[in-house]
């Protein structure tokens, strides 16, 4: 008998792919109150099933249970609500906005607002947030206005970023923002070194970092979770598994055969995994690496299991690659309709003050967006003189950037 | 003043720096309780304790990144990366991030940082611990670089990148840490003791980034050089007889242009040497510089003395080390010019 004893390579594969229809009933999802809640000093050991299962609070009826129900009171949950909503809103006109030319790109953030809503609400404002180009709702969450945001979006001359960078990539110090790269992964090592300075300062703050479970391949993110075990930084280490990365499923991230918790434990400190589309559950683990970062135990990694209903950016095409339906069968649904459900249930919502919301939100949008596409928009102006290209480079200009500058200059002279 | 050879005198440098601002902090792979493979941090971390001097992971990339986010915070760390050969896994760390992060921010946020690297060779080091990196990082914008070429320069420059709110790569001649050295292998080893720039004061001072400084004045060629090049240069123009002015640049970004094109304007032949490889490296960017600028004052063209483009051929050192006997040569050939 011919035996193959030959090598094979295995490539991981997306389980589907367009014209499939999607069926995540392999997905082991625990019910919502199973998971247990260690005391904020837990060992890495202690956490072993939480990196392997799924911290749930709201069950399918709306009501929260089990251990890790923040009790969190309805001014919240509707602060909550607010937010993630007023993300959306404003995702929604600006991915408009890009298709109407006003602005080269965007990137929505829609089935994901719980990962940064709740964990800013979670958190103090003055907690330093490394973020990923697809946590707009801290910024949101953080009542800084979108009006801010959307001159950024087109480069206008309130621009603050001066026409510097991408859209999205924000830079906001007073609103605990850190400067968005928009290369991946690089920042999730420098909220650890930021955590290791408030530690040092014998400060309070600490520090929040978010990274997609495709960039948590780079060699970043392991750095950022050896320094962040060997010190003990004050930091909470957030992977955000939206199962996509651009085109390539999380499996090719190194996801198909353990979590992405899972990892934390390796390095010593706890990893857990939430269910990034339930604000309950989100906002109390958050909490709890909140509380454990701020009292000297350490980081938590939180793995936020969601998925991406967005296109990675205006400039992507997600049905060429997967269901265009994928999403509507995502079986922990949406973070917003959940929190609904939940306040709905509890007699703390309705219809009504829904629609007024939205209504209220869309009106304020809009008149910012209006506001802000008077002051210039992509391609358009006005936007801050060219000249100032040169400024920031070194806190001083040097000689060969003044020539450079001038150079510039005689140049815009030329010009008829 | 006390004599110090250039370890003293770095060591002496950050001991100032630690006394003078709670935010300086020292970190690295064996920096701690050991002082350092070279001996740059003996004693600081017994003198300011564990939470300012202390050991790093072996991951240059997760070093600078921490740096970074300290820098963001408000502290002025220190990195030592061991060797400079071992600086590339924090390239993307230093070129994307730490070079721009002033820039992106419009000024929201920069990376005050400094990193320390012993660099080049002369100490049979191989290829893994004799290169020349400066030209890839003086081509970041963002990024400032600087190579002291004695124990005083030293002190004072570090003492200034240290204070500086950008980022600074401080690239430390590893073959001048005991004692001056000029090529000529062969002869016994010097110390700094007897070098005038080896009296070095104990307390603070700073030489300011992006000023050259005259090694030797001169009226017949400008040698331009930085690190152990200017010793060598010294050697070379001795053994020539020729009456060269050996500018020491300390400082490759920002450059003390005027500096240069003053001297080059004075003698009209300019000579380039640097340890590293040649190809698009740091001289390439001087001589286009005197080109643009001091053409028509030029009796000769420009040379370049350099590292051959090899990798550094452990048991070929002094084959591959632009020694005493080439820059002369070059000399030579540009004075016949």
């Amino acid at each position: 008998m011919k035996h193959d004893s030959s090598l094979r390579l295995h490539i991981p594969e997306s389980r589907f792919r367009p014209g499939d229809v999607p069926d995540f009933n392999y997905l082991d999802l625990p019910k919502a109150g199973d998971a247990k809640r260690p005391a904020i000093d837990a060992k890495a050991s202690q956490t072993r099933d939480l990196a392997y299962g799924l911290v749930r609070v709201i069950d399918d009826q709306g009501v929260p249970i089990g251990p890790w129900d923040p009790k969190l009171d309805p001014e919240t949950l509707r602060k909550g609500l607010r937010y993630m909503l007023q993300t959306r809103v404003f995702d929604d006109r600006m991915f408009k906005a890009q298709r109407q030319g006003k602005t080269p790109f965007y990137m929505k953030c829609t089935g994901e607002e719980a990962v940064s809503v709740a964990q800013a609400l979670a958190i103090n404002r003055d907690d330093m947030c490394f973020a990923s180009y697809r946590q707009q709702g801290l910024l949101v969450a953080r009542d800084w206005p979108v009006f801010d945001l959307m001159c950024q979006i087109y480069s206008n001359g309130l621009d603050r970023l001066k026409g510097r960078q991408l859209p999205v990539l924000y830079s906001v110090r007073e609103a605990g923002f850190f400067s968005l790269s928009g290369n991946l992964g690089t920042q999730f090592p420098q909220a650890v070194g930021w955590a290791m300075a408030s530690a040092y300062k014998r400060d309070t703050k600490i520090a929040a970092a978010w990274i997609g479970e495709g960039a948590s391949a780079e060699g970043d993110f392991h750095q950022a979770l050896t320094f962040a075990a060997v010190y003990h930084a004050p930091v909470i280490l957030n992977l955000v598994n939206n199962q996509w990365a651009i085109s390539s499923s999380q499996g090719v991230a190194g996801g198909e055969e353990t979590t992405f918790a899972s990892r934390a434990v390796g390095f010593g400190f706890p990893g857990i995994r939430v269910d990034g589309n339930d604000f309950l559950a989100v906002y109390a683990v958050s909490r709890w690496a909140a509380e454990r970062a701020r009292s000297n135990h350490g980081p938590t990694l939180i793995e936020h299991f969601t998925y991406r209903a967005a296109p990675h950016s205006t400039s992507d095409d997600p049905s060429r690659y997967r269901p265009g339906d994928e999403y509507q069968h995502w079986p922990l649904g949406d973070p917003i309709i959940r929190l609904k459900a939940h306040l709905l249930r509890i007699g703390e919502w309705d219809e009504a003050r829904h629609a007024a919301l939205t209504a209220e939100l869309e009106e304020q949008v809009d008149t910012a967006n209006k506001k802000a596409q008077k002051l210039g928009v992509h391609g358009g102006g006005p936007y801050h003189d060219p000249s100032t290209m040169f400024e920031d480079v070194y806190k001083e200009m040097p000689w060969h950037l003044r020539e450079q500058q001038a150079e510039l200059a005689h140049f815009k002279e030329k010009k008829p | 003043m006390t004599s110090m050879n250039m370890v003293q005198a770095l060591n002496s440098a950050m001991d100032v720096m630690l006394a003078r601002d709670t935010n300086v902090l020292i970190f690295g792979e064996d920096v701690g309780f050991f002082g350092g493979v070279f001996r740059v941090t003996e004693g600081l971390q017994q003198r300011y304790g564990e939470q300012r001097v202390f050991d790093a992971p072996i991951a240059e990339s997760g070093q600078i990144a921490v740096a970074i986010g300290m820098g963001a915070y408000g502290l002025r760390p220190v990195v030592e990366c061991q060797f400079a050969d071992y600086i590339y896994p924090a390239f993307d760390q230093l070129v994307s991030e730490a070079a721009r992060l002033r820039y992106r921010s419009a000024g929201e946020f920069n990376a005050p940082i400094t990193v320390r690297a012993p660099y080049g060779g002369g100490i049979f080091g191989g290829q893994t611990h004799s290169q020349s990196p400066e030209g890839l990082f003086t081509h970041v914008c963002g990024l400032k670089t600087v190579i002291p070429s004695n124990p005083y320069d030293a002190k004072g420059l570090l003492i200034s990148a240290i204070e500086d709110d950008d980022p600074v790569l401080f690239f430390e001649p590893k073959r001048l840490y005991a004692g001056p050295f000029d090529g000529h292998y062969e002869k016994p080893v010097e110390t700094w003791a007897k070098h005038p720039a080896g009296e070095v004061p104990a307390g603070y001072y700073a030489i300011p980034l992006g000023k050259a400084a005259v090694a030797r004045a001169g009226e017949a060629l400008t040698i331009l050089a930085y690190g152990t090049m200017v010793h060598v240069a010294l050697a070379a123009a001795a053994e020539t007889g020729v009456d060269a002015e050996i500018l020491d640049l300390r400082s490759l970004m920002p450059m003390d242009i005027e500096a240069i094109t003053a001297s080059v304007e004075k003698t009209g032949r300019c000579l380039i040497v640097h340890e590293a490889t040649r190809t698009s490296g740091y001289g390439a960017e001087l001589s286009a510089l005197v080109q643009e600028r001091c053409f028509y004052h030029l009796e000769a063209p420009i040379l370049r003395v350099t590292g051959w483009d090899t990798p550094y051929p452990r048991e070929f050192e002094w084959e591959y080390f632009p020694g005493p006997l080439r820059v002369a040569e070059a000399i030579r050939k540009i004075m016949a010019g």
